[in-house]
């Protein structure tokens, strides 16, 4: 991109660093063109101030999710923030995630997330019907899609005050992204696998109190807390503590349920 | 340097790239028992794939049963302008369906028809509607299925990791080398088979669809371990990528907005595409926008919409409306769909669309038309592989997706990009790791050459006050967009040629700062390595093939030479030199060759693509 003539000069205060304790802002002034979204911005001072800026991106059209980041204190994706978005007759700050460990300056370390996608037990497909075919209707599909738009910028793991404020808490609790992907493979119309004890226990669906934040950060609108956490915890309920469902065991002389016994295995455990 | 650190590490299978190609790969491999690693050089899931929009292409025959492999087939071919290796064309179009209905096995969730099926939609040079599809996010489906499947089956996934170098064992390979991005830590892999899935390189365009990822790594090590390259003059301009705003200029826009009903119009408002149907097309492609319009519901007795003509010919035409002054304000020409579908349906169909035009761009998709053009979004060209096996001509070296050529021939058409890369990538999986089970060890590490790469690649860190990579990769990207991009004449890819020698120069005298950890710089500057290679073979094999042909059109040679049709423009390194030849191209049996139909060659006169369709055609699976 080429820089207009006379354009405005705009001032991006960017966090710098190896660790969070020795870092700091830096503050680096461009001119800026109409349309510009904040990644263009890092570019620009990649190419002309500070070419060693560490930012991850990739396909800077909000479908990969790799460039979340805290823009003026708000966590999004830096390839869909618009400038004219932004006040910028003031610095624009731009910090990395703070729930996940520095690697260097904006990027983070999220590997934290693909551990944890390696407990989710697998989806296993019913078998076809009489004629060879899998059939699901539209209407029944839809909500799970939903959850299927998800691009795992994890922004909604980063703003989750369980983990954010709270490091202990990652090992028993996996986030609002896993309870997305829970909730997908627990509606999804095909599935066999049973994952409710599983998700209480090892999940820690119970440390969520649905303060919503992950939704209202969750750059492809996913209704997280009321479509995917809150019909999660509505299941786990009742599959376990529901005294009609307790009765309807004892008269149809269904398993009762114990925990661990059912328990799918992880494959992380295998 | 004695002292080289590096993590070491030993497999059956390396698989490299981690889009749907190379998830697929390691999917097979690990299922067939090999020790297998998935490198990724973005995190896992980020790859090109999560940007395919419109859908994934097979004959599931769910919405028109006169579909069948033998129309995919046909269809494949013409818009490759019979470019293709025949017998991975066939193999593609016989697979795909058990590839997407595997998918779906894995948990994918397609859009469905009434009766519960896969639904389909209608893309460009496709006979029937064939794409099946989620909304305008097919990939994302896609990957994140193909993902999770690794994830459960325990596949060693290498995250921000860049392989720079195949090492060889007396012609055979015996390892990969690279670096991992976040702690710029070099990596040595050992391995008996090694799958390349590493995409291409439209990095090295301004206008592009294509990220910072897509530098043609594989392309450039599978050359240097020995291995041919051959159709990389053949690159795909997709016809409708976004014109405005500047910063988001040649960001994708789906043809799935044409497939499900919007249309090209000039500054006049015209339908323009009625004045670019080839000859080639004639026969199968609507009269006049009544036919046009009527063939979304009725394909039985009309033909397509051009708006839906292959890619080639989309992008060249909208080209030249703009050059004869009748383009949109800021380049382009106008796609609507605003004035043709309810807001509704666009919502629900093309949600991404509706997203990234207002969120980007302030346009409300169902209130307005869309400003596009041409953006560079694919190679048709890649390593040269065995239809059935994807074997390189290197021995224990494998290739899958857009890496590797034959598959598309002179064009590829939308949706077959999807299905090619599960379709190969299963096959890549499954001969690797045969192969890999077939050695005992894999091939000797000389470590004097994993010295010399190291040594290489710190070089940039060891010189002050030289080049800057930024600034070569922009101009390289000025050079390619200005003078190898969508028209092509001898002079001016003689003169890219030279500049593009004289950017090598510069690169050999780059210089970086800081530390090798998550450094954009120093990775920019490998990356160029393999951005002026491709570039290099692009704009020199341009040269040679003297005629226009699906994404290759030369000015100076404007039409379709029947001799042409014939050869595929092969590239191979030796001694440190390219070696560019021209070889035959595997004959199609007579029976591939009936369903097929006639030659393009525009001084024949159409023939009726009815008359050679064979009997039966359609009923097959």
């Amino acid at each position: 991109m080429t820089v207009a003539e006379g354009a405005q000069q705009v001032t991006f205060r960017i966090w710098r660093g190896e660790d969070r304790g020795s870092g700091g802002f830096i503050d680096h002034t461009i001119p800026i063109d109409p349309g510009m979204v904040v990644l263009d911005a890092l570019f620009r001072i990649q190419a002309t101030q500070a070419p060693d800026l560490a930012v991850r991106w990739n396909c800077k059209a909000g479908k990969c999710g790799s460039c979340s980041a805290e823009i003026n204190g708000h966590p999004h994706l830096m390839c869909m923030t618009r400038l004219s978005s932004l006040p910028t007759d003031e610095p624009v700050t731009v910090a990395p995630m703070a729930t996940f460990p520095l690697v260097r300056d904006l990027v983070t370390d999220v590997s934290f997330n693909y551990e944890k996608a390696k407990t989710i037990p697998a989806f296993k497909a019913a078998p076809p019907g009489p004629d060879g075919k899998r059939r699901m209707y539209q209407e029944e599909v839809e909500r799970v899609q939903e959850f299927h738009k998800c691009i795992e910028c994890f922004l909604c793991q980063n703003v989750c005050h369980v983990i954010r404020d709270h490091d202990e808490n990652k090992q028993a609790f996996s986030g609002p992204r896993f309870f997305v992907r829970l909730a997908a493979l627990e509606m999804h119309p095909l599935d066999t696998n049973d994952r409710i004890e599983l998700i209480r226990a090892k999940h820690g669906l119970g440390f969520c109190n649905i303060t919503k934040c992950c939704t209202e950060v969750c750059p492809e609108d996913i209704h997280i807390t009321d479509n995917a956490i809150i019909p999660l915890k509505e299941r786990a309920v009742t599959e376990f503590y529901d005294p009609l469902a307790w009765v309807k065991r004892r008269i149809l002389g269904g398993p009762e349920p114990q925990i661990g016994e059912k328990e799918p295995v992880a494959p992380s455990d295998r | 340097m004695g002292d080289l650190a590096y993590d070491d590490r030993e497999y059956d299978v390396v698989v490299i790239g981690a889009g749907g190609a190379g998830i697929r790969a390691a999917i097979e491999a690990k299922t067939q028992g090999a020790r297998t690693a998935l490198v990724c050089k973005s995190l896992f899931g980020k790859a090109h794939t999560v940007m395919a929009e419109g859908g994934i292409a097979a004959a599931l025959r769910n919405v028109w049963k006169e579909d069948g492999w033998d129309v995919h087939f046909r269809d494949t071919m013409r818009g490759g302008k019979l470019l293709n290796n025949w017998r991975m064309a066939q193999i593609h179009a016989q697979e795909a369906p058990d590839r997407v209905l595997e998918l779906e096995e894995w948990g994918a969730l397609f859009d469905r028809t009434p009766d519960g099926l896969i639904l389909q939609r209608d893309f460009g040079g496709h006979r029937y509607a064939r794409l099946a599809h989620v909304g305008d996010r097919t990939g994302l489906e896609m990957i994140r299925t193909l993902q999770n499947r690794a994830t459960e089956l325990g596949i060693d996934v290498l995250m921000e990791c860049t392989m720079q170098r195949i090492l060889m064992d007396s012609g055979r390979v015996a390892g990969v080398f690279g670096y991992w991005r976040q702690s710029g830590r070099f990596i040595l892999l050992r391995a008996k088979a090694i799958v390349l899935a590493t995409g291409g390189a439209g990095r090295a365009w301004r206008v592009t669809s294509n990220s910072w990822e897509y530098s043609g790594d594989g392309m450039r090590m599978a050359l240097e371990a020995g291995a041919a390259l051959q159709d990389m003059e053949f690159v795909q301009f997709h016809p409708t990528g976004m014109v405005w705003p500047l910063s988001v200029r040649g960001l994708l826009v789906t043809e799935g907005v044409r497939g499900d009903g919007g249309t090209l119009r000039n500054s006049k408002g015209e339908r323009f595409m009625f004045r670019y149907v080839p000859d080639f097309f004639r026969a199968e492609t609507a009269e006049n926008e009544a036919e046009a319009d009527r063939w979304y519901e009725d394909k039985k007795n009309n033909r397509r919409t051009p708006d839906l003509l292959p890619r080639d010919e989309v992008a060249r035409a909208i080209n030249a409306e703009v050059k004869a002054g009748r383009g949109s304000p800021h380049g382009g020409v106008f796609l609507d769909i605003a004035s043709r579908r309810s807001p509704d349906v666009i919502r629900r169909r093309l949600p991404s669309m509706y997203h990234q035009f207002k969120e980007l761009a302030d346009i409300d998709i169902t209130k307005e038309p869309m400003e596009v053009g041409p953006t560079c979004h694919y190679i048709m060209g890649g390593i040269r592989v065995d239809a059935d096996t994807t074997a390189s001509t290197v021995a224990g070296l494998f290739a899958a997706g857009e890496v590797a050529a034959g598959m598309h021939g002179a064009n590829r058409l939308g949706g077959n990009s999807l299905s090619d890369l599960v379709v190969f990538g299963r096959r890549a999986g499954l001969h690797a790791a045969q192969y890999a089970a077939s050695v005992r060890a894999p091939g000797a590490v000389d470590t004097g050459d994993l010295d010399a790469t190291a040594k290489a690649m710190l070089a940039p860190f060891d010189r002050g006050g030289g080049e800057d990579p930024y600034a070569i990769l922009s101009e390289l990207q000025g050079t390619m967009q200005d003078l190898v991009g969508l028209i092509r004449t001898q002079s001016e890819l003689e003169e890219a040629t030279r500049r593009i020698a004289d950017y090598r120069g510069r690169l050999d005298r780059v210089s970086v700062r800081g530390g090798t950890r998550y450094n954009p710089a120093w990775n920019t500057a490998l990356d160029l390595v393999s951005l002026l290679t491709v570039s290099e073979i692009c704009a020199r094999a341009a040269a040679v093939r003297t005629e226009s042909r699906g994404g290759h059109t030369r000015d100076d040679f404007p039409k379709t030479d029947a001799e042409w049709g014939k050869k595929n423009v092969v590239v191979r390194k030796r001694d440190g030199a390219l070696e560019i030849a021209t070889e035959p191209l595997p004959e199609i049996p007579a029976d591939l060759r009936a369903i097929v139909g006639e030659q393009p060659h525009p001084k024949e006169p159409a023939g009726d693509i009815e008359s050679t369709k064979p009997a039966g055609m359609g009923a097959a699976r």
